[in-house]
């Protein structure tokens, strides 16, 4: 009868790996709602044609590597290699920090060349990438704190936990917050070039 | 082994009490008042508190409409309560002003849509219904369904909150549009009141994504052995259509929240263009478009209306087809026919737009797609009526409210015909036809599934029966009281009678309308009393009501009926029955009903 029962489980989703596709899917929603608005906006007129500052591109590679770094972690808590594990998710949170503050002098960037992002003077399409990489920054702070978590979890001596679902719910959002950048980054250089 | 315990025990510790597992399910935790009745994870009692908050929003949102219904009747009277009632900056002299007339309308729009058809129609149902339908101990996740709640509730406080500001609360209308939205110079509502609504509003859609996660999860995720897709009860057809709705569209309006909550306060220029406004002048904004926001708005506005008729249409054709004691007539038609109005509510959200400048030639493939859901529509309606015919009908309230909600459905939905064609819309837009039309498809129809819902499921609730006299009474006022409300306002929007305006004295072309204005007035008013008489009736009831004193007081099919009469947090004592066929065998064989848990016979003719 085990085998049978487990054979049935093996083949349904764990119910919170399944909620997070279904997060996923809304929060692709919202930036399939942000990105529309700025096509859609982009066809007015008055709209101010730049340049992405070139430190986005090194926040790319540091968001890739991230991603690197946790399907590492992954396979390090697999083979019940804790150190490794521990010390692998450290160095992706630490990426996914470094991610955030390159972001920000991206913006830093803009700032100084002449393009505002907020406040009055501002062109809706500096405005755009602004608002757009920044909720973008906000769910990679929001991995950075589970990771955290996770962190602070491997660490409990009290109960030994060997389940395999929360670092692949985690590892699924942090690939997926990778692949929405690498989305953006396209997006912003071809439709705004 | 279900999800279930995977969920509650952790992997490791099934592996070594695998053995056991039935004895867990029972109620095995100890609960004080707090656990049990504030920060509960149990689904039953989320569901109460849903259905409860929306109840005392349903009263604000409803006394709301009564106070600008009275301003409509009786523009030149003035009423000493209503300054008392509202004070002396908002209704000087008993004369309700141009300011608070705009913010009750608002407010009213804004709460029943969102805190009352939303949050206290599907936030309720279906939390109750989907673990007892599906077979599922509670839902896929019962924290964040918890935390569902408590979002709702502080963004209910904060939209509350708004009420009492200095400004008053938002007063462009429940659509928000800017400028009036995204400039605290455009009116008194635009200030401080705007931005509760925005913080509010952005909470509400946290509350609706964590609860339509957790619907989705469930439903696919958590139901039990033999519950097939195809052996769902159609409520839980429509609540799984109905969150996934949610969860793709709500992220859309908060993307747009987002960007006005940037020109409101960060002085960026996505909505705001250099328009010129009274004592402000022209605005410093550059190039922003009002029309972006109206995109963004209703590419959730629209499936937002299928949100608040779903659950409706799920509930009434379970219960149609139990006190017609007969089979759902065309059971996968009426799967597709939702599936089908699912899809097609992302596909014609422009519809509301059809005047805002839109180019004509875009506009033509809108009405095609708006005027398609008449299809999926029709079919439902059919299967509604196919299913009473030549039934052994058994005329409970809950009952009465179903046949009352097709009624309500057909009657809103065929003016929604006219609407969907964009020339006749250059006429009809703004006017109070379509405000007839969407408070009985919509507004009406949405209401009455939900009191179908509450009179059929709350023997389950509380274990207790509401009184039929009242409950009869309640029913035949508020049926003819909403068609003596919401008809005639056909003919005064026929006539070109503008929606929203403070006073329509000054009009040569509307003074003829005054006496019907009153006329709507005093039976808005009536009907607003006898609702009251159904909070007396639900809330007495729940105390004295008549006992339940059989699991399946109505003869039901489904699984909620299995469990005990005051089921514990766990739902079923010991195991969770296993389901063996389709929900809709009533009249079979000779049978009057076979339950989902018996296990199909052997000279059985017709198998599901």
């Amino acid at each position: 009868m085990m085998a049978t029962v487990s054979e049935q489980q093996r083949k349904r989703l764990h119910p919170h790996k399944f909620s997070l596709w279904v997060a996923m899917a809304s929060i692709l929603m919202m930036f399939a709602g942000f990105t529309s608005a700025y096509i859609v906006k982009r066809n007015d007129s008055n709209w101010l044609q730049f340049s992405l500052p070139p430190v986005f591109s090194f926040s790319t590679a540091v968001i890739l590597a991230s991603s690197l770094t946790m399907y590492l972690a992954g396979r390090s808590f697999k083979a019940r290699n804790m150190v490794r594990y521990r010390i692998l998710i450290t160095v992706t949170a630490v990426l996914g920090v470094l991610f955030v503050v390159l972001q920000t002098m991206g913006f830093k960037y803009l700032q100084e060349h002449g393009v505002k992002l907020i406040g009055s003077g501002s062109n809706p399409s500096g405005s755009f990438l602004g608002v757009i990489t920044g909720v973008h920054m906000l769910h990679v702070i929001g991995g950075v704190i589970v990771l955290i978590v996770m962190f602070i979890r491997a660490f409990n001596r009290r109960s030994k936990n060997y389940s395999l679902v929360p670092i692949e719910v985690a590892s699924t959002y942090w690939h997926f917050v990778d692949a929405i950048w690498i989305y953006l980054f396209i997006f912003f250089n071809i439709v705004s070039g | 082994m279900s999800n279930e315990q995977i969920l509650h025990t952790g992997a490791s510790a099934i592996l070594a009490h695998d053995t056991d597992h039935g004895e867990h399910a029972g109620h095995h935790h100890h609960e004080t008042f707090i656990t049990k009745y504030i920060f509960s994870q149990d689904h039953k009692m989320i569901a109460k508190q849903f259905l409860i908050t929306g109840m005392i929003w349903a009263v604000i949102g409803g006394l709301m409409s009564v106070l600008f219904r009275i301003q409509l009747a009786y523009p030149d009277t003035s009423f000493p309560f209503l300054e008392t009632l509202l004070g002396n900056k908002w209704a000087k002299g008993g004369h309700i002003s141009a300011d608070a007339y705009y913010a009750l309308v608002t407010t009213h729009g804004t709460v029943m849509v969102f805190f009352v058809l939303t949050a206290g129609l599907s936030g309720t149902f279906s939390n109750f219904l989907i673990p007892l339908q599906v077979g599922a101990r509670d839902m896929a996740s019962p924290f964040m369904n918890m935390l569902s709640y408590w979002f709702f509730f502080i963004s209910g406080v904060i939209m509350m909150s708004s009420l009492f500001v200095e400004n008053g609360p938002f007063s462009g209308g429940w659509t928000a549009y800017p400028p009036l939205s995204a400039l605290g110079s455009a009116s008194p509502g635009s200030k401080t009141g705007m931005d509760l609504w925005l913080i509010s509003m952005a909470l509400f859609v946290v509350s609706q994504l964590l609860g339509g996660l957790n619907y989705i999860a469930t439903i696919l995720n958590m139901r039990t052995k033999g519950m097939s897709m195809t052996r769902l009860p159609l409520t839980i057809w429509a609540f799984f259509f109905t969150a996934v709705l949610g969860v793709l569209s709500f992220p859309v309006l908060l993307s747009g929240f987002i960007l006005l909550i940037f020109d409101r306060n960060f002085g960026t220029s996505f909505y705001l263009s250099d328009i010129f406004v009274n004592g402000v002048g022209a605005l410093p904004n550059e190039g922003g478009s009002a029309i972006l926001y109206q995109h963004l708005f209703w590419f959730l506005g629209h499936p937002e209306v299928y949100i608040i008729i779903l659950p409706g249409m799920g509930m009434v054709s379970e219960i149609l087809s139990t006190n017609s004691r007969k089979p759902i007539f065309g059971y996968m038609a009426m799967v597709g026919s939702l599936f089908a109005i699912a899809v097609l509510a992302f596909l014609v959200w422009a519809h509301h737009m059809f005047v805002s400048g839109m180019n004509p030639f875009l506009g033509s493939f809108f009405v095609l797609l708006t005027l398609l859901i008449a299809v999926p529509s029709a079919i439902k309606v059919f299967n509604w009526l196919t299913t009473l015919w030549r039934g052994n009908i058994r005329f409970t309230p809950a009952m009465l409210y179903s046949i009352g909600f097709v009624s309500m459905f057909i009657s809103g939905g065929l003016t929604g015909i006219w609407l969907g064609n964009s020339a006749l819309d250059i006429h009809l837009h703004d006017t109070y036809f379509i405000i007839a039309h969407f408070h009985l498809v919509m507004g009406v129809a949405g209401i009455f599934g939900m009191y179908a819902g509450i009179y059929h499921w709350f023997p389950k609730m509380f274990g207790r029966y509401m009184n039929n006299t009242l409950a009869y009474i309640h029913f035949w006022v508020t049926l003819t009281g909403a068609y003596l409300i919401f008809w005639p306002m056909h003919y005064e929007g026929l006539a070109g009678m503008p929606r929203r305006y403070y006073d329509y004295t000054n009009w040569e072309s509307f003074k003829m309308f005054a006496g019907l204005n009153l006329f709507i007035t005093i039976v808005a008013i009536i009907v607003f009393a006898v609702q009251l008489l159904f909070l007396f009736n639900f809330f007495y009831s729940i105390f004295k009501g008549r006992k339940v004193t059989s699991q399946n007081p109505w003869g039901s099919t489904t699984l909620e009926w299995t469990t005990p009469i005051h089921p514990g947090h766990g739902n079923w004592i010991g195991e969770i029955p296993e389901v063996y066929r389709w929900p809709y065998d009533y009249g079979k064989d000779g049978k009057d009903f076979i339950a989902q848990t018996t296990p199909i016979g052997a000279e059985e003719t017709v198998t599901h």
